[in-house]
């Protein structure tokens, strides 16, 4: 019989209404945390893992070595390294081609990569227009790197202290 | 067999047998002992330590694979003793090990690799400067980084016990210690890339396949080698459809676990520019590509208007054992009887005399018990590299070994050796048999009624060959090589050799020359009497040819004759993998097969084994294998029983045919009478080079590199005689065949002998492989 009359009594006050609307009005008057895409940005961890990128050495020599580690590792098969003896003795790739659309970006490849050659940049605003574009060529990943190496480095350094 | 002793290994006892190392039992026992130094078929050095297990009542840790076991001996392979020295011995090995396995191609296979992960410790505690040692450049065929050696010395001691030269050594102490040829130079053993396989770490790898694959991507088949006659059991890794590389698969009864570097790098031939890719007829003088349909239509049409009398069909001894077999059923059903393989073969009277079937006689593990062989016209170093081993085996297990020769060979063995010019060689075998009947070494009976003929001084290796005989205790062994065979008096040196070999109440046996040889053989048994196995008459009126994989400026015993012949024949269908300027000069159509490694088939090797090899990589282009192109032809053309779905068809019936000819000991139908050469002047020697036997080695391009310029090997007596000096020009002549050759001085002749290497560009253009030649001071470049 009690909980008959606490029922009625509950439902013509409408207190289960207010007690929701209570939630609404705290959220109605704080602090917002939506972010204005693309005019603000949210803040992003240097382990983040986003395009590819293939780095360099600081006198200009490409760091990749055909090792193919990364090859191996990658769990969707996303790499293709064809290689081949440069004419100055080194072992140096002649294919290094990443398909973005197989890409779960893991990062195994850069774990793998035992010169620090394949890295994952925190660029992740990227697409395509043209069926192709997904695959990223040698140049293209060379062509990132180069441009974000400050960037690359720096996110680099500011993990180091954790692995 | 003396008893079994019992040892203890990690607390479990074990009955072993007595007189063997530590490592040899646990590794039958299936209980693993780390190594580097210790090879099963190499001897004994213990000097990279990673084998020390812990043994009772031993102060120190013992190397497994110098500790010979004892009766009640107790071992501990994984105890704290065994693990801390096994543990600090990796971490010396490391100390100057530049651990670049990232850029090794040994990355992934690698022993010491494999090894630091198991047996060494995590963390290396080096931290002073590395070693560096230069790299020798040893060769086409092997890459040198000596900075990754350890060592371990396999491959010094395969040099020196298997391959037989020692071209690698070791120079320096200690850390200092390198492993180099000593004035650099290439190579010269016909087994060197095996030190490809021995050396456990990335100190030697492939130069073919520098750079191409990584261990773990490529895909191992299981196949047979076909450039000899010994058929070694081998690996092929493919990867990307393409083949990266060969290695021995290990085979007791045929190669153990060693191939001959013809057959490892003889892969690079499949992938030349000069394949034929699609089918091509020549029309009006002019080639021109067609679809398969067209060109079947157009060959049916050719071989409807054939004339079987004045036609023939040349096969390589290198196809498929279906492929000959198709190939003499097809051409049989058109009436055609003169098929042949043995195409470096020159004396017709063979035909007659030698059995059906020209075979080793003996298994070839059997040649490594034999105690005293004697090779008859043979270069069986490089003709059989593998044959080779076997011979060089039996040597090092105490067998003798004796060569009647038409030059000074160069073994990789003692051998007494006489050489004489070609055209004496039946004479000096007359010598020997007789020069050992006065011995008190009776002739049999078939024997006494040929007259032979005493010209040479053979007394002193007659004595040794019977000083050696008493300690053979019956295990003796004649062989015939493949210079005897193509000898143009063969018959007779084959009656002399079954001589021989019954006086020593030995052996005979015959090296077959070529892949499937053996199988060629066989499969003209096959035939209905009579109708195979007629010498082929190249003469001025042929009609038509046909060939299978046969390249006939190379291949023959006169190229130049038989391109002469080839160009004034009707019509030439070529069933071929590859392309080449002769072949577009007299084909009248070309049906691109699949080489060797494209085409699955049956090879029989020299001691008649079946080994069945599958097609390792798909097809190039529009390529097939011959015997799906001989079985649309044999349909098309209504040949009876032609009808086969797939390859083990043909298998199978060919099994059940040859089922009926079992091998038998090859028995020589003696001749009567033997032949005396009286012509006087100049002969030529013209066995083929070791990397110019077929189509597919011929192109291999790491090969090819190896083989010296063809020049005019002549003895410095005649040479003088002849006013001629080394390196100069001097013409060549052998009847219209003529060809300007430098000359080059060479004691290992005989005198009034000129050798030219067979099978090379040079000699295509060439006559009688072995036969009279002229020379005339002055050439043309």
């Amino acid at each position: 019989m009690g909980i008959n009359i606490r029922h009625y009594l509950k439902s013509f006050t409408l207190a289960e209404l207010l007690q929701g609307l209570k939630v609404t009005g705290k959220y109605l008057f704080e602090r917002k945390i939506t972010v204005q895409y693309p005019e603000q940005k949210t803040p992003l961890s240097p382990r983040f893992r986003g395009l590819h990128a293939l780095r360099r050495y600081p006198n200009g020599e490409e760091r990749c070595i055909a090792c193919k580690l990364c090859e191996a590792v990658c769990p969707a098969l996303a790499i293709k390294i064809e290689l081949d003896e440069r004419p100055d003795g080194t072992r140096r790739t002649t294919r290094y081609d990443i398909d973005l659309f197989k890409c779960i970006y893991c990062g195994f490849c850069e774990e793998a990569c035992p010169v620090d050659a394949i890295v994952e940049t925190p660029i992740f605003e990227y697409h395509f227009e043209q069926r192709g574009e997904n695959i990223m060529t040698k140049a293209k990943l060379l062509a990132i790197g180069d441009e974000h190496e400050a960037m690359i480095a720096r996110v680099k350094a500011e993990d180091a202290p954790y692995r | 067999m003396s008893e079994l002793i019992t040892i203890e290994v990690n607390g479990k006892a074990y009955d072993v047998r007595p007189g063997q190392m530590l490592i040899e039992a646990t590794d039958n026992l299936g209980i693993e002992v780390p190594r580097f130094c210790y090879h099963k078929h190499l001897s004994i050095a213990a000097n990279c330590r990673m084998c020390l297990v812990e043994v009772e009542k031993m102060g120190k840790p013992l190397p497994a694979c110098a500790t010979p076991v004892a009766a009640g001996m107790k071992v501990w392979t994984q105890s704290e003793k065994a693990v801390d020295a096994q543990q600090a011995m990796m971490e010396f090995l490391l100390i100057n090990h530049p651990l670049d396995c990232p850029i090794c191609d040994q990355g992934g296979e690698c022993e010491l690799q494999d090894q630091a992960m198991t047996y060494g410790k995590v963390q290396s505690r080096y931290q002073e400067v590395k070693r560096v040692v230069l790299d020798p450049d040893i060769g086409p065929l092997i890459e040198t980084e000596m900075t990754r050696c350890i060592q371990c010395t396999r491959c010094v001691r395969f040099g020196t016990e298997i391959a037989g030269i020692r071209e690698l050594g070791g120079i320096g102490r200690g850390d200092r210690m390198a492993i180099t040829t000593y004035v650099e130079q290439a190579l010269q053993s016909e087994l060197s890339g095996n030190i490809i396989d021995v050396c456990p770490v990335g100190a030697l790898t492939a130069k073919p396949s520098r750079y191409t694959a990584r261990a773990w991507e490529m895909i191992a088949h299981a196949t047979v080698a076909a450039h000899d006659s010994v058929g070694s059991n081998i690996e092929v890794h493919t990867f990307d459809n393409k083949i990266v590389r060969v290695v021995p698969r290990e085979n007791d009864t045929i190669n153990q676990c060693w191939i001959s570097d013809r057959d490892r790098f003889s892969y690079e031939g499949l992938n030349s520019s000069e394949r034929v890719l699609k089918p091509l007829i020549k029309r009006d003088g002019e080639w021109q590509t067609v679809s398969w349909q067209e060109a079947l239509a157009h060959t049916h049409e050719l071989l409807t208007q054939l004339k079987p009398e004045q036609s023939t069909g040349l096969a390589s001894a290198n196809a498929t054992l279906e492929e000959l077999y198709l190939f003499q059923k097809v051409l049989q059903g058109l009436g055609v009887s003169q098929i042949e393989h043995r195409l470096r073969q020159v004396d017709a009277q063979a035909t007659q005399v030698l059995p059906a079937v020209t075979w080793l006689g003996l298994p070839i593990e059997q040649i490594s018990e034999q105690k005293l062989i004697i090779l008859i016209g043979s270069d069986v170093r490089h003709e059989q590299p593998m044959l080779n081993h076997r011979i060089h085996l039996a040597q090092r297990l105490g067998a003798q070994v004796f060569a009647l020769n038409m030059r000074q060979v160069a073994f990789n063995y003692p051998v007494e050796q006489l050489a004489v010019a070609p055209a004496q060689l039946s004479s000096l075998l007359q010598s020997v048999i007789s020069g050992l009947s006065e011995q008190g070494l009776a002739l049999p009976n078939d024997g006494s009624t040929l007259e032979l003929i005493q010209r040479h001084d053979t007394q002193n290796w007659v004595q040794g060959l019977l000083a050696a005989l008493a300690q053979a205790q019956g295990k003796v062994l004649v062989l015939l090589g493949n210079s005897a065979q193509e000898h143009p008096y063969y018959a007779d040196l084959a009656t002399l050799a079954q001589l021989l070999a019954q006086q020593l109440s030995g052996h005979l046996g015959f090296i077959p020359p070529q892949a499937n040889s053996v199988g060629a053989d066989w499969v003209t048994t096959l035939a209905p009497q009579d109708e195979v196995g007629k010498a082929v008459e190249l003469n001025s009126e042929l009609d038509t040819v046909v060939l299978l994989n046969v390249e006939p400026e190379y291949d023959t015993a006169n190229p130049y004759l038989t391109l002469s012949r080839l160009r004034q024949a009707k019509q030439v269908i070529a069933i071929t993998s590859f392309m080449s300027p002769a072949l577009r000069d007299y084909a009248t159509v070309i049906l691109p097969c699949t080489p060797w490694a494209e085409t699955s088939g049956t090879y029989v090797n020299a001691e008649g084994t079946w080994q069945f090899a599958r097609a390792v990589t798909e097809p190039k282009g529009e390529a097939r294998p011959a015997w799906k192109i001989l079985r649309v032809i044999g349909h098309q053309l209504s040949v009876p029983e032609c009808e086969y779905v797939n390859i083990e068809q043909i298998s199978f019936e060919l099994r059940r045919l040859v089922d009926k000819h079992p091998l038998t000991p090859p028995t020589i139908q003696p001749v009567t009478t033997l032949r005396i050469s009286n012509e006087s002047g100049l002969e030529r020697i013209g066995e083929v080079q070791a990397y110019r036997v077929d189509n597919v080695v011929r192109r291999a391009s790491a090969l090819q590199a190896l083989v010296p310029e063809t020049k005019a090997h002549i003895h410095p007596n005649t040479a003088t005689h002849l006013a001629l000096m080394p390196d100069t020009l001097v013409t060549v002549r052998q009847g219209e065949a003529s060809l300007s050759l430098p000359v080059w001085w060479d004691e290992s002749l005989p005198e009034n002998t000129v050798w030219i290497a067979g099978g090379t560009e040079a000699s295509a253009q060439l006559g009688e492989a072995w036969g009279r030649i002229e020379l005339r001071a002055g050439g043309k470049t």
